[in-house]
């Protein structure tokens, strides 16, 4: 329940989604998230109960209401404020991490074990002892999504380590490339594809426990009004709820990071 | 002037190249050939200072560069980021030695766009751009067809003579030992010793 099932570190990652099927074209996604409606709407009208199974006809009103309200918006910045302090904390710490790993044999060999009781730890369990040692506080409350994310984001950040190209390693040695120009030209943009994975798998990590830590211990933010929903046994709310925070996090994947990712791959499309 | 004096280097129990001695001076070019899987690139790898693993001391002259087997470009740079950035040479001369080498105008390709003739040629010009004291060729001319390698020798000696470094060449070609080389060695035996000819 919640978003709390950690999802397995994703395979060699994709760099770019498959190309899609001839036919609709650039419409199919919408036609898709349309007949979704439609198949939820279909269900809520044959179960014929708007309180424990409300259709669009039920959620989008109070979506609106919630938007024209200024209350949701609210919510949606706090909650979205605090994935992004997340993200950034666990995307930097896990890449050096990953990095360091990667790059050492015997750190490597020393700490995976470390990493696998890390990465095994259940995300409740984090929160609820950041809560305990921080305190009921926004520090407590970042820093327990970051730390769920952090052994996720190193893992894929090694194996890309462990992939570089050696003979690309081994020039930079023939030539005496500074260590600092290495990592820039030469391992950065070979981490490029891992670090896209780990960014995407990342954001859809963290805000999912970013609800559970705010419906556990903040008093603003989507997940702290759906703990509301649910004393008030208010289906309608929690739905509205999270869609408008699908909504936002579907805007970051596809205004912010899959322009992101062709832009960081533009050389292979020109070769 | 690059001075090598080898007592042995080995992977794990498996000895590689036994006691050897080399000295190259500035615009000597010394031929390495050996039958494959003698050791010829574990010794240019030591002579280049890529790999210090070895038992023995290196004397290097300084800015040394190495022309590899396969190019070597970093395919996320632009041809002219390839040249400028393991050199330190600036753009104005990245764009003189690419010129040089016949890839003026593609400046601004990147690798993925280039035959390997010419990528081969952008690792020539990057490592003359480096301004070498020593300069490595690795089998810097294997897989191409004959004219394109006619061509590329022309070049690479035309270089060699502008420049006079010390330069290290392996290669199984007689047609380009006999072309480039001032003096041949060859590298036979296990572990390989260093037979002058």
């Amino acid at each position: 329940m919640l978003g709390l099932a950690r999802p397995a570190a994703p395979p060699a990652p994709a760099l770019t989604a498959p190309p899609p099927a001839s036919g609709a074209g650039p419409l199919r996604p919408v036609l898709s998230v349309l007949a979704l409606i439609g198949v939820w709407a279909a269900g809520a009208a044959l179960l014929d109960d708007p309180l424990r199974a409300p259709g669009p006809a039920q959620v989008l009103p109070a979506l609106w209401e919630g938007l024209a309200s200024g209350r949701m918006w609210a919510d949606l910045g706090a909650t979205l404020g605090r994935v992004a302090a997340a993200f950034v904390l666990a995307m930097g710490l896990g890449t050096a991490l990953g990095i360091g790993l990667g790059l050492s044999r015997r750190a490597n060999d020393w700490l995976d074990p470390w990493l696998t009781v890390w990465n095994n730890i259940p995300a409740l369990v984090l929160i609820v002892l950041c809560y305990l040692w921080i305190g009921l506080n926004e520090t407590a409350a970042i820093a327990a999504v970051a730390l769920n994310k952090v052994p996720l984001v190193a893992v894929i950040l090694r194996e890309g380590v462990q992939a570089r190209d050696p003979a690309l390693a081994e020039m930079a040695r023939a030539f005496r490339m500074a260590p600092l120009a290495r990592l820039r030209h030469i391992l950065l943009p070979q981490l490029v594809p891992h670090l896209l994975a780990a960014a995407r798998a990342g954001v859809s990590l963290i805000w999912k426990i970013v609800l559970v830590v705010e419906f556990l211990g903040r008093s603003n933010g989507i997940g702290f009004r759906i703990h509301l929903n649910f004393q008030m046994f208010d289906i309608t709310g929690v739905l509205a709820n999270a869609l408008a925070f699908v909504a936002v996090m579907l805007a970051v994947e596809w205004l912010v990071l899959a322009p992101l990712a062709r832009r960081a791959t533009g050389w292979r499309a020109a070769a | 002037m690059i001075r090598l004096d080898l007592r042995g280097k080995s992977f794990g129990a498996t000895a590689i190249l036994g006691p050897l001695s080399l000295a190259v001076a500035p615009g000597e070019v010394l031929g390495i050939e050996g039958p494959s899987g003698a050791g010829k690139s574990t010794l240019l790898r030591i002579l280049a200072g890529v790999d210090t693993r070895f038992d023995g001391d290196l004397h290097p002259a300084g800015r040394s560069a190495m022309v590899f087997q396969s190019p070597t470009l970093m395919p996320w740079r632009r041809v002219i980021d390839n040249v400028t950035l393991p050199t330190g040479a600036t753009g104005a001369e990245a764009r003189g030695w690419l010129a040089r080498v016949g890839l003026a105008g593609m400046e601004q390709h990147w690798p993925g766009q280039l035959s390997l003739g010419q990528a081969r040629r952008v690792g020539l010009a990057r490592a003359f751009a480096a301004r070498p004291e020593v300069l490595i060729l690795d089998e810097p001319f294997v897989s191409l067809d004959q004219e394109r390698v006619e061509d590329l020798l022309d070049l690479t000696a035309a270089l060699i003579a502008e420049t006079r470094p010390a330069v290290i060449l392996a290669s199984h070609s007689e047609a380009e030992l006999a072309r480039l080389t001032t003096r041949r060695a060859r590298l036979e035996g296990r572990p390989a010793r260093l037979l002058s000819r």
